[in-house]
């Protein structure tokens, strides 16, 4: 491993965190916009023009909140577990490419801080550690209600890990490899996988996106956080910057799981031309955006009903879904 | 007249319908065709096409409170005021002391003098905001129309006890001359016609 290398990682590292930590915060300005206007209000208007500078309100607020670690807490893990939900969101973009590779200055960017070969498989990997963040903050804060919700959460997660791998199995299996830019390239020469093999990358794609939302915990399956109890679930006891460190785990998980659903499924970066990563930016968007969607348009199921879809509908579709591209690849 | 046709609560044959939901499947086969309808009914599309229906069409319903208000009705019920007679500018309040007697929240302080005139005249008349429920029994019950609400809400108060006095309720005499003293539509206030309505005093009796 030589210096260059080194430096050229450390830099992406660096350029990864602070762009997506940013996007975070702006995300959730878009989220409040696009909610409010969805429900004919304006959102935040007067932290600077439009309200855009309500996320620098935001975070001075969160930045010089007083942080309270409750009595009867366990602190250690108390204090650790945003930190999980936040560097594992991180940590899982290390082998998500987010542009094609370009030339800058003579030299050779890959956006992609590791091309390792297990690369989806990685990431759903280091996505399902993230569990470990509202778990244990559930678990440590003295509170029967984080505890609840915590417990939901997991089950949650770990139901829909269930489909998430089931339904990428297929992809994976016309692919060949783990590597996401080894799916786009497959996707280059045989077109995007949602069209592709009679409807079964269509399947999958479905499944996937549905588990994406059980995923990043996001509105029709936000059972970690829940609403209709109006408190904030895991994150009752959770103040000032430990709270803002789940906040942008969730956000950053939103964005990053909004790259991988067109990089395994809809293409990609296509050729790698600068009109290929102008329609990776604009699939993301789309995704991000269906998020916010749905927040305003559908609500929230019952947990014994997510668990019935789970089980019931989505892993024996999914696993129907596999014997099928099986089938079809042998015959 | 018997109480046949208030009997009949069937208004009529055509104005009632039933409303088309399915009994709840019983069986598992029932169930399943259910899930199968609704999943490919795309009824969730549905509603994903309202809100952004909503979103494009761009209808706001906020009103950016301090820079816009929202028009409030001639009755509405807020801060008092006292008003002056049109024919002589004088102020009607008579100190009969009827709306400090009906307060329910013993909120009206009023006291009375007899002036050089030999007139009953008011000294002080104070309302407690702090106390004050506005139910307007006090505009109801003056038989002078001299008390009344106004619209004025604004009254934000960096203390709880928030007096009124007698002096800021009073309709400004400047005001009063160039003939801008509105009448209260509210409790107490005098119908419309009414002067067709009034008879005058038997007095020869």
């Amino acid at each position: 491993m030589d210096t260059a290398y080194l430096i050229e990682t450390v830099i992406k590292v660096v350029v990864i965190l602070l762009i997506f930590s940013a996007l975070a915060g702006i995300g959730t300005y878009f989220e409040r916009k696009v909610l409010a206007f969805m429900q004919r209000r304006l959102g935040p208007m007067y932290v600077g023009p439009y309200g855009l500078l309500q996320v620098a309100a935001d975070g001075v607020k969160l930045f010089t909140k007083e942080d309270i670690i409750p009595t009867n807490v366990v602190g250690r893990i108390f204090k650790i577990a945003p930190v999980i939900t936040a560097a594992t969101a991180f940590m899982a973009a290390a082998a998500i490419p987010f542009l094609p590779s370009f030339t800058l200055f003579g030299y050779e960017v890959h956006p992609i801080v590791a091309d390792i070969n297990i690369g989806i498989l990685y990431i759903l990997g280091i996505m399902g550690v993230g569990l470990y963040g509202p778990l244990l903050g559930g678990m440590a804060s003295a509170n029967k209600f984080s505890l609840l919700s915590a417990a939901r959460g997991a089950a949650v997660f770990i139901s829909y890990e269930v489909v998430t791998g089931l339904s990428i199995l297929a992809p994976i299996m016309m692919v060949g490899s783990l590597s996401l830019v080894d799916f786009n390239n497959y996707q280059i020469e045989n077109g995007w996988i949602v069209f592709n093999m009679y409807g079964v990358g269509f399947v999958a794609f479905i499944l996937f996106w549905i588990a994406a939302f059980a995923e990043t915990g996001r509105t029709p399956f936000h059972l970690i956080a829940n609403d209709h109890e109006i408190i904030d679930g895991f994150g009752t006891e959770y103040s000032g910057m430990r709270w803002g460190l789940f906040f942008i785990g969730e956000y950053a998980n939103m964005f990053f799981i909004s790259f991988v659903i067109p990089l395994l499924f809809l293409g990609g970066y296509g050729d790698g031309s600068f009109l290929g990563a102008l329609a990776l930016l604009g699939k993301v968007a789309f995704f991000f955006f269906f998020f916010l969607w749905t927040r305003a348009a559908w609500p929230d199921v019952r947990p014994d009903q997510l668990m019935w879809l789970c089980w019931k509908v989505l892993m024996p579709v999914a696993v129907i879904n596999v014997v099928i591209a099986g089938f079809l690849m042998m015959f | 007249m018997n109480n046949e046709q208030f009997n009949n609560r069937n208004v009529s044959e055509d104005g009632y319908f039933q409303v088309d939901i399915k009994d709840y499947p019983t069986t598992g086969w029932d169930k399943f065709k259910r899930v199968v309808q609704r999943t490919f009914r795309l009824e969730l599309f549905v509603g994903l096409w309202v809100v952004l229906r909503e979103m494009i069409v761009f209808n706001k319903h906020t009103i950016s409170y301090p820079e816009e208000k929202m028009p409030i009705g001639p009755r509405y019920r807020a801060v008092h005021e006292m008003k002056r007679l049109w024919e002589s500018d004088a102020e009607r309040c008579i100190g009969c002391g009827l709306c400090e007697k009906i307060c329910i929240s013993n909120c009206i302080r009023i006291d009375t003098k007899i002036d050089e005139n030999s007139r009953k005249e008011v000294s002080e008349y104070t309302i407690n905001l702090g106390r004050c429920i506005f139910c307007g029994y006090c505009a109801e019950v003056c038989p002078e129309l001299a008390i009344t609400h106004g619209g004025e809400y604004e009254n934000a108060s960096d203390q709880r006890e928030h007096f009124l006095l007698y002096e800021d309720m009073l309709t400004p005499i400047d005001k009063m001359k160039a003939g801008a003293q509105l009448e209260f539509e509210g409790f107490g206030a005098i119908t419309p016609h009414e002067d067709e309505r009034v008879k005058k005093t038997p007095l020869a009796y």
